[in-house]
């Protein structure tokens, strides 16, 4: 309907893109649930994009909810808090999803603190003022922003201070506070707009002000309704846009999202302060209210649980930390014929093999793939079918990137421009061939000489 | 690739660590795409099967398993597994068998698909990789080696099929006759020509099919039909008097076969949209240009060879601009 009403409008807002099943419904009526207390919180040094936190607690100390426990050194890093009261015990290491392996800082949980429904008030709940915001100071809220250590909640952890600092020579017009969640599955941002729509609209007019925006939009894709009801009501009043879009992987990218709302093309190899547009995340917004109003840092995030490899799927409130395992017991745990558990959704995530691996401040979702739900396509011969090239949301061709890649023929990759894939994974999703496409790229991305 | 994250003391399900995407297009598969060519075929292969009865089925039968055979045979030599589940030896062989005219000896069926599967796919490195159409490569092959079985005079050789089957076809009457053709038949097929070629209904309905499931890009037909009708067009004006006007262009001989079953073939036409037009609209020149100017009726496997071979260049050129530009130099 929407891809019918496009043509009429003049060309889509992106090229390519997708529309896999999106299995929301699995949790999406699911409301948020707050995770009874772990024993145990293993919070990772370096959870975002940039230095990572140097630790300033020790093995035995007690620690408080929200105290700070680490600082990054350097503009691009941020800092990190306890998540749970308790006693902090000796430094581990551990391999996060994405590859790296990190040292985390276990706290066993002890003492007094909040549970259930007084935590989510204390996050979430309450009353949150849309009126008067303008009387905090631009640099005071970005520093609110690094004290409280706020990354994007979206996936990619870029500390938000950084992309909310001003900058005299690129001017900022617009901020776009992100709902798409145009990941297959996952649906904690849509039970966060539907459930507690007030701190998004409250964090979207404070990073406004930091950024000195002038317009604040948020895009919200057209396959939740109730988000964008509760939005526009919550927003309203505030001269903030909330704008449906269009339902198609992978708008929530930022290269497809500011076309789609704004017309306006991110430049390949820059950000969207190139083109004065901040963007973050609805979850990202609404951590960056409590920071600047009410003091607390990034200490828990909302995961969804779900795909039918787990028996009870849900919308998890949960401190940073939790081992993946306490979530998916938490729902009943996993059904017989699980075969993935994806940190994230299932076109960007990361499988993870270790169940204790922690949850981070990007971790927006686990994913539980079935064995009926996983991708299993033999690898045959590509017969340049071209519908990677038709699907690929940023024009790139990507069977010869990952033929280049796969030979390492950096020639052929320059010129077929390997650097710009975002790794949304539309190509992979529609091979045929079964060709791990997004593999060969990423790769080739990881090894391909600089000069 | 697999890990077991359950230890033993814990038994659960075993979980894998693989790359993403994890998810993928439900029931799309080289496969799926193949058997999608073999069911649009259906119609012309009926079409033929009606006007030349067992002839036709006949050839097809030499040249599907024909193909099947020496794609097996070739695996074998080169150690691989059986190909064949992917059914692209039975495309190369049915599209094979419908080029051929009805009274084609049985070897010629046999050599044509021994040089499509080993010279035309195999020696470039199998499925994916060779340049030319190999169906084509066959065809042009036995043109070469058997002219007398395959020239103009077989295909009206007197049988015991129906009666048009002794007629000349209707781009030779045209080409050296000087005879029109009623339009009626030309697009029914009950006409004589090449197996497949004669009904232009049968070749529209599976190549529809073909371009709504993507299996062939749209493009590359439109392109074919755009070309031809323009020059058809321009002809037909200049020489109006001969009675051949486009449709007749578009609907005789295997112009319509051709854009959709032959051109359309991913592996051997260009992967970008940009590069899609030009390859069509340089077959559909290149047919008119034969038809008009060569010692054949008929154009298409020269064209399409032709235009194969230059898909290489095309792709080159055609590089489609990244969505912000190129990667700019120092990153």
């Amino acid at each position: 309907m929407s891809r019918r009403l496009s043509l009429f409008a003049g060309r889509p807002p992106f090229p390519g893109g997708i529309h896999p099943p999106t299995r929301k419904s699995l949790a999406e009526e699911a409301a948020i649930e707050v995770l009874p207390l772990p024993k145990q919180v293993r919070i990772p040094v370096l959870q975002h994009a940039g230095a990572p936190c140097i630790p300033s607690v020790k093995p035995r100390q007690a620690v408080v909810l929200g105290e700070k426990i680490g600082e990054s050194e350097g503009f691009i890093g941020t800092s990190m808090h306890a998540s749970v009261s308790g006693v902090v015990t000796r430094s581990e290491t551990a391999v996060l999803p994405n590859g790296r392996h990190v040292r985390l800082i276990p706290i066993s949980t002890a003492g007094e603190q909040p549970e259930g429904r007084d935590l989510f008030d204390l996050l979430l709940g309450g009353d949150w003022p849309k009126e008067g915001l303008d009387r905090h100071d631009p640099a005071e809220i970005a520093r609110a922003c690094r004290d409280a250590g706020i990354v994007g909640m979206g996936g990619a952890a870029f500390p938000t201070h950084v992309k909310l600092a001003r900058n005299e020579g690129r001017p900022v017009d617009t901020l776009v506070v992100n709902g798409c969640e145009c990941e297959p599955y996952l649906t904690s941002d849509a039970r966060l707009m539907v459930e507690a729509p007030a701190p998004i609209v409250a964090g979207g007019l404070l990073a406004a002000r930091a950024a000195g925006a002038g317009r604040i939009v948020i895009a919200v894709e057209d396959n939740k309704p109730g988000a964008i009801t509760a939005l526009r009501s919550a927003a309203a009043g505030t001269g903030i846009e909330v704008v449906a879009t269009e339902t198609r992987y992978p708008m929530g990218g930022e290269r497809q999202l500011a076309p789609a709302v704004l017309g306006r093309t991110v430049p390949t190899g820059g950000i969207p302060l190139d083109i004065g547009v901040v963007v973050i995340n609805v979850a990202t917004a609404a951590a960056l209210a409590r920071a600047v109003l009410r003091g607390g840092p990034m200490t828990h995030r909302l995961v969804t649980v779900t795909g039918r490899g787990v028996v009870r799927p849900g919308n998890l409130l949960c401190p940073v930390g939790t081992p993946y395992r306490d979530l998916l017991d938490a729902c009943g745990g996993l059904a017989e014929d699980a075969a993935r558990v994806v940190s994230g959704g299932p076109m960007m995530g990361f499988t993870v093999g270790d169940l204790d691996t922690p949850v981070t401040k990007g971790t927006s979702g686990l994913t539980v793939l079935s064995r009926e739900e996983v991708a299993r396509i033999r690898e045959t011969a590509c017969v340049r079918c071209g519908r990677c090239v038709d699907v690929c949301p940023l024009s790139l061709t990507p069977t010869k990137m990952a033929q280049a890649a796969r030979f390492r023929n950096w020639e052929v990759a320059r010129r077929y421009q390997l650097l710009a894939c975002c790794e949304c994974g539309c190509c992979g999703y529609e091979c045929p061939a079964g060709i791990p496409l997004v593999q060969l790229i990423r790769t080739g991305k990881a090894v391909m000489p600089r000069s | 690739m697999s890990g077991i994250a359950a230890p033993e003391a814990s038994p659960g399900p075993r979980l894998e660590v693989s790359p993403g995407p994890h998810i993928a297009r439900a029931g799309l598969t080289t496969r799926r795409m193949m058997l999608d060519v073999l069911i649009a075929l259906a119609p012309v292969t009926a079409v033929s099967i009606y006007l030349f009865r067992w002839h036709a089925i006949l050839q097809i039968a030499i040249g599907v398993l024909g193909c099947s055979l020496f794609e097996l045979l070739f695996a074998r030599m080169r150690g691989r597994p059986s190909p064949l589940g992917d059914l692209s030896a039975a495309v190369t062989g049915l599209i094979l068998a419908l080029s051929l005219p009805w009274s084609a000896p049985w070897y010629v069926g046999l050599v044509g698909s021994l040089v499509a599967v080993g010279i035309g796919k195999v020696v470039f490195g199998g499925l994916g990789q060779n340049i030319f159409n190999p169906a084509m490569v066959g065809r042009a092959f036995v043109m070469v080696c058997f002219p007398a079985a395959l020239g103009a005079a077989a295909y009206q050789m007197a049988g015991d099929g129906a009666a048009i089957v002794t007629q000349a076809t209707p781009l030779t009457a045209a080409k050296q006759l000087g005879q029109s053709a009623p339009l009626w038949p030309l697009l029914v097929g009950t006409v004589n020509g090449s197996l497949g070629e004669t009904s232009a209904l049968g070749c529209l309905l599976g190549g529809i099919y073909l371009c709504l499931r993507r299996t062939a890009a749209w493009r590359i037909p439109l392109g074919i039909i755009a070309a031809a009708a323009l020059l058809g067009g321009i002809q037909n004006l200049a020489a109006p008097a001969a009675g051949w006007t486009v449709l007749h262009h578009l609907a005789g001989g295997a112009l319509l076969f051709g854009a959709f079953f032959i051109a359309t073939d991913p592996v051997t036409s260009p992967l970008t949209p940009r590069g899609m037009w030009i390859y069509g609209i340089g077959i559909g020149a290149m047919v008119m240009f034969l038809r008009a100017y060569s010692g054949y009726p008929e154009g298409v496997v020269a064209a399409v060879l032709l235009l194969n071979g230059a898909t290489p260049l095309i792709d080159r050129f055609t590089i489609p601009r990244p969505v912000g530009g190129p990667v700019p130099a120092r990153r």
